[in-house]
C-alpha cells in the first residue's frame, strides 16, 4: 500500500466500509476455495460464494441491476451448467495432487500470479488516468439504475446489443454440434457399452446401454450416476477405471 | 458514498491474481475454466468501479456485454469438454494435448 492511499473510512460511512469488508472477505475465501479444492463440485460451490460476494459489492456500488443479473445469470445458469457437466462426465473425483509434468510448476505458476498481484495493485493504488466523466450517460441524478442502463443499451450500444444476439444463436448452434454424438460411430459405440444386451433387448445390464445408444437422455444420465456411485465406492484404481469407462455413457443434452 | 475506489480495485486485483494462479496451477479443464470465469469476474468488478468513480454507465453496459460472452463462451466451452471427454480422454488437460482427434 502507498503511503498516499486512503484508509478504508476515508471517504465511506462505517456500513458501508462493513459491508465491503464482509463481501471482500467473501470474495477472496470464495476463489482460494475454487483453487484449493480437490473436488470439483466444491470448487463449483466455492465459485458460487465468490460470486454471490461481487453481486453484494456491486449492490453497494450502486449497480442493482448488474447484481441481479449477477445472482441470475451466473449463479443461476452458468454455475448450474458446470455442475451438470461435472456430474455429466463424472469428473467429482478427487484431484491426483502428486502428479507433477513440470517440475516447480507450482512455483512459477505462484510467483506469476504475485507478479500480475503486484503489477494491479501498483496500478490500482497510484494515480490513473481518469479520461472524460459521464461520456455516454450519467449514473447519477434522478432516474433508476435499471432506466439509465436499458437507455444506454438500447441507444448508444444497440449495435452491439443487436450482435450479441447473434452471438448467443452461434453459441448455441455450436454447443449442440459440438456435444452431439457422431452418427457413424454409434453402432459400435453402443455394441461395445453394453456387450451383453442386443440392441432392443431390455435384459440384465443392458437398460441403460440400450437406451444411451437410443439416446435417452436420463437413462444415460441414470447409468452414469450409477457407475459414478460404483467408482466412488472403490479405491483410487476403480477411481480412475470408472473415468475411463464413463464417456461411452455420456449422453448430449 | 461506498469505500474509495482503489480498494474495490485491489480487491478485483486480488481476484485476477487467484484466478491466474488456479489457471496455471489446476489440471482439471472443468476447475480451470471456473478461473477463467473468477478472472473475468474480477474484470467485472474493474468495470462497476471505474463507471461509479467516472458517474457513466458505459462501464455497466460493458459488464452486462461480458455477461452475455461469458454465457456464451461457457457454453461453448463446456461442449468441447464434453465432446474431449466422449473420445475417452482423462480429466486432466495434459491428457488432451493434441487436437486431432
Amino acid at each position: 500500500m502507498t503511503p498516499g492511499a486512503p484508509a478504508l473510512l476515508a471517504s465511506a460511512t462505517i456500513p458501508d466500509a462493513l459491508t465491503f469488508a464482509v463481501a471482500a472477505v467473501i470474495c477472496v475465501v470464495g476463489a482460494l476455495g475454487v483453487v484449493l479444492m480437490r473436488n470439483p463440485v466444491h470448487a463449483a460451490l466455492s465459485l458460487v460464494m465468490t460470486l454471490f460476494g461481487i453481486a453484494v459489492l456491486f449492490v453497494e456500488e450502486d449497480a442493482q441491476f448488474l447484481a441481479a443479473i449477477q445472482v441470475i445469470v451466473y449463479t443461476g445458469a452458468i454455475v448450474v451448467l458446470f455442475l451438470f457437466v461435472i456430474m455429466l462426465l463424472g469428473v467429482d473425483r478427487r484431484e491426483r495432487v502428486t502428479a507433477d509434468v513440470f517440475r516447480g510448476q507450482r512455483v512459477v505458476a505462484l510467483g506469476l500470479g504475485l507478479m500480475v498481484l503486484a503489477e494491479v495493485v501498483l496500478l490500482a493504488r497510484t494515480r490513473w488516468v481518469t479520461g472524460a466523466r459521464s461520456a455516454t450517460g450519467a449514473l447519477e441524478g434522478p432516474g433508476t439504475n435499471v432506466a439509465k442502463l436499458g437507455r444506454a443499451v438500447f441507444t448508444a450500444y444497440l449495435v452491439p446489443f443487436e450482435v450479441t444476439s447473434a452471438l448467443l444463436v452461434l453459441a448455441v448452434v455450436g454447443a449442440v454440434v459440438l456435444a452431439r454424438r457422431p452418427a457413424r460411430t454409434e453402432p459400435r459405440r453402443g455394441a461395445g457399452a453394453s456387450p451383453g444386451g442386443e440392441p432392443g433387448t431390455p435384459s440384465g445390464e443392458g437398460p441403460a446401454g440400450d437406451q444411451a445408444s437410443q439416446e435417452v437422455p436420463h437413462a444415460g444420465d441414470a447409468g452414469g450416476a450409477g457407475r459414478r456411485g460404483g467408482g466412488d465406492g472403490a479405491d483410487q484404481v476403480g477411481d480412475g477405471g470408472g473415468a475411463r469407462l464413463e464417456p461411452e455413457e455420456v449422453v448430449p443434452r | 458514498m461506498s469505500v474509495d475506489a482503489s480498494w474495490y480495485l485491489t480487491l478485483a486485483a486480488v481476484l485476477f491474481s487467484i484466478g491466474v494462479v488456479g489457471l496455471l496451477v489446476r489440471r482439471n479443464v472443468i476447475v480451470m475454466f471456473m478461473c477463467v470465469e473468477l478472472m473475468l469476474n474480477a474484470a467485472n468488478l474493474t468495470f462497476v468501479t471505474f463507471a461509479r468513480a467516472l458517474d457513466d454507465v458505459g462501464g455497466q453496459v460493458a459488464v452486462f456485454f461480458v455477461l452475455v460472452v461469458a454465457a456464451a463462451e461457457v457454453v461453448v466451452g463446456l461442449g468441447i469438454i464434453v465432446a474431449i471427454f466422449r473420445r475417452r480422454v482423462g480429466a486432466t488437460a495434459d491428457d488432451a494435448h493434441v487436437l486431432k482427434g
